[in-house]
């Protein structure tokens, strides 16, 4: 076992030399000074995501999303309140690794930051949050959904986006509205999760709470990733026949789960996703349109109304990207955390975490409103209900961003 | 867990297994018959994968029609690698071997990375979502060619070994090199044969992957350790060793999955892969020593 290990190591660190060039010119352009006035030093930001390993589109996807923030931050005029100074992006790399994650917060405080912004997984941000408590270094999850991020009392933590609480219960209350009002017609529910903490944690809530309002979850099924073949879970699906199939994983794997759907011609009344990695995610809607036609998710999604969210998204997609989840959220973390920061007026530690605490920054495109922290969480923070209909991601709900009446059940439609 | 579901899962993973024995079979040749311990395989099979990617994303070739382009494409690779870079940079020692092909699976792996981010890519046909009914399951298209692709290639690849001159001459130069050497063969030219004949079937299971896959910088990992456990599972450097130790991973798998959990599923062919090496040692088709 000592060899592979070693290797793995070598391949690990010739990444990380990679990436940390990469990061040297980021902070370089970052921190390039204006010829002609002095400049207040640059405020040093973290920006820690998995842009390596099996996470890494979603980790380079948030990576943009912070950049972009930092680049919109400074071309505004950086922050006011302490002169101007320059947000500058210190760039890390988890490399889809908790343990990493927490190696790298210990880099990053060694460098100076402020705060730090990521790191996208569940796993992951439960292990650099965790690490950046020692050093009261405040953190601000962009993504990760797991509610253990904020339960654990760390003073240093912050969630912008909504907790897989806040989207199951979401996502149940709305299953069981669209059903009663298209009188029933479901009552069974197969959930497909992937293995890590946010697939798992999901499935638990979601077939905890689905019994009482009168479904009956059929199977619970777990998958490794990456898993090469849905096959097998599909022919369980065959034989369980579920009136919905809900499921929790991340973008290569919902892909291949609803293609091997497709192929194996399995049509539930919908497939209704929580979290879902593909359903919400431009990408997929324009490579796979005949799978990803009718697909309900509850995600993080912008307000649909909100003119910056589609500047944003033309910006986005001006660059070659998809406009996903992953970019917006971090975005959007990042503009919070220069809001506390301006708010606050100034760079330090304790006076960041007061800020963010007593943050009520309402200047977004989110449908949160304006922020409100409990212990570390935004409790606005909402998902959205999406549907793709015509090719497009359109909000279903709740009505009041709603941009499209949802079609369910799908297979009757 | 349903009965009537155990045929397809097994009849599917036996199609899977296709695909690792593809895999495999370059590896069987490389590590197996000269062994060189290839760690670049992953990774090179990511790069075939891309180049098929963009064989059909820019000039419209559909992967099949991209055997064509790929197979010669990657055995030109294969024995350029060998004959200037893992040849040259290894010296004659396995150590040096197995670090040198580390080094081009790195370099390899960050300009993907670089070059075409960690996007995942996946190409559309028309067949991706065929099916065919075969006693009384539905199975991809896709798969069933891959299949046969994987037949078709240890085929071939026991043909050339067993009737051909060059075939006599890799056979004794993993044998015996200074031999091989002394009856004049040219070794170092054989070796980069045997290394593009190996990579070329990279090409051809990549051509055969990409249609119901995807590719992005990290694909290949997910193959090179069933790759590596065929190899020794069949017995090394056995073609058939390969096509049926794949056959039984992915039929292993597939089962497994179905029983212990896709989670858990693969525990099953570790299981075997220690039985088999524990009572076993040589492999399945391998010969003693």
């Amino acid at each position: 076992m000592d060899a592979p290990n070693r290797i793995e190591s070598a391949v690990a660190a010739s990444r990380r030399r990679f990436l940390g060039a990469t990061a040297a010119l980021g902070s370089a352009l970052a921190a390039t000074p204006l010829v002609g006035r002095a400049q207040p030093a640059p405020i040093k930001i973290g920006v820690l995501h998995p842009v390596t390993g099996a996470l890494a589109f979603s980790g380079q996807q948030c990576r943009e999303g912070a950049l972009m923030a930092i680049e919109d931050i400074n071309a505004a005029g950086g922050i006011k309140a302490l002169g101007g100074a320059k947000l500058q992006a210190v760039l890390g790399d988890a490399q889809s690794q908790p343990q990493i994650g927490a190696s790298e917060i210990e880099k990053l405080n060694e460098q100076g930051v402020a705060a730090v912004v990521g790191a996208f997984a569940s796993a992951i941000c439960l292990a650099t949050t965790q690490a950046a408590a020692k050093h009261n270094l405040p953190h601000v999850v962009d993504v990760g959904v797991a509610d253990q991020i904020v339960d654990r009392g760390l003073k240093n933590t912050f969630r912008f986006g909504p907790g897989y609480g806040t989207c199951s219960r979401v996502a149940v209350n709305n299953l069981h509205i669209m059903n009663t009002l298209a009188r029933k017609p479901a009552r069974t529910v197969m959930i497909v999760h992937e293995e890590s903490l946010f697939g798992t944690g999901t499935a638990q809530l979601l077939a905890r709470d689905l019994p009482p309002l009168g479904y009956e979850v059929v199977e619970v099924i777990k998958h490794a990733n990456p898993t090469r073949d849905f096959n097998n879970i599909v022919l369980r699906m065959k034989a369980a026949n579920p009136d919905i199939v809900v499921p929790a994983n991340y973008y290569n794997e919902y892909a291949l789960l609803v293609r091997a759907m497709k192929q194996q011609n399995v049509v539930p009344k919908a497939i209704y996703s929580v979290l879902g990695g593909a359903a919400s995610n431009t990408k997929f809607v324009k490579e796979f349109p005949d799978a990803a036609n009718g697909i309900i998710d509850c995600n993080h999604w912008v307000n649909p109304k909100d003119k910056r969210a589609q500047a944003l998204r033309k910006r986005v997609e001006g660059k070659g990207l998809f406009f996903t989840y992953e970019l917006f959220n971090t975005y959007t973390a990042t503009m919070w955390l220069a809001d506390a920061i301006e708010r606050g007026r100034s760079a330090k530690r304790e006076d960041i975490i007061a800020a963010l605490s007593s943050s009520t920054w309402s200047d977004h495109f989110m449908p949160y409103g304006p922020t409100k922290v409990v212990n570390g969480q935004n409790t606005g923070a909402q998902p959205l209900m999406t549907q793709v209909l015509k090719n497009d991601i359109r909000v279903i709900l709740p009505n009041t961003f709603a941009e499209a009446e949802p079609v369910f059940p799908w297979k009757a439609a | 867990m349903p009965i009537e579901i155990l045929w397809p899962s097994l009849l599917n993973g036996l199609l899977t297994g296709g695909i690792y024995a593809l895999v495999a079979l370059g590896l069987t040749l490389i590590y197996g018959v000269l062994h060189i311990i290839n760690f670049a395989h992953g990774a090179l099979l990511m790069a075939a994968l891309y180049g098929v990617y963009f064989l059909f994303a820019r000039v419209g070739l559909d992967p099949y029609v991209a055997l064509l382009v790929m197979v010669p494409a990657m055995f030109a690779i294969g024995y350029a690698l060998q004959r200037f870079v893992i040849g040259r940079a290894s010296h004659g020692k396995d150590e040096n071997i197995l670090l040198v092909t580390l080094g081009v699976a790195i370099i390899i792996e960050n300009l993907a990375l670089y070059f075409f981010r960690s996007d995942t890519r996946t190409i559309d046909t028309p067949y991706a979502l065929a099916t065919v009914d075969l006693l009384g399951a539905t199975i991809s298209l896709t798969k069933l060619l891959a299949f046969g692709g994987a037949l078709a290639t240890a085929a071939l690849l026991w043909l050339l070994m067993a009737r051909t001159d060059l075939g006599r001459a890799i056979r004794a130069c993993a044998k015996e090199r200074q031999g091989a050497r002394l009856v004049g063969i040219d070794v170092d030219h054989v070796f980069a044969m045997s290394f593009g004949i190996g990579l070329a079937c990279l090409g051809a299971a990549a051509c055969f992957l990409m249609p119901a896959y995807y590719v992005n910088p990290q694909v290949g990992s997910g193959f090179v350790l069933v790759a590596f456990t065929v190899v020794v599972l069949g017995g090394m450097g056995s073609f058939a060793g390969a096509l049926v130790g794949g056959i039984l991973i992915g039929a292993v798998e597939s089962v497994g999955g179905l029983w212990l959990g896709e989670s858990l599923g693969q525990i099953a062919i570790f299981v075997i892969f220690l039985a088999v090496l524990l009572l076993r040692p040589q492999g399945l088709f391998g010969a003693r020593a």
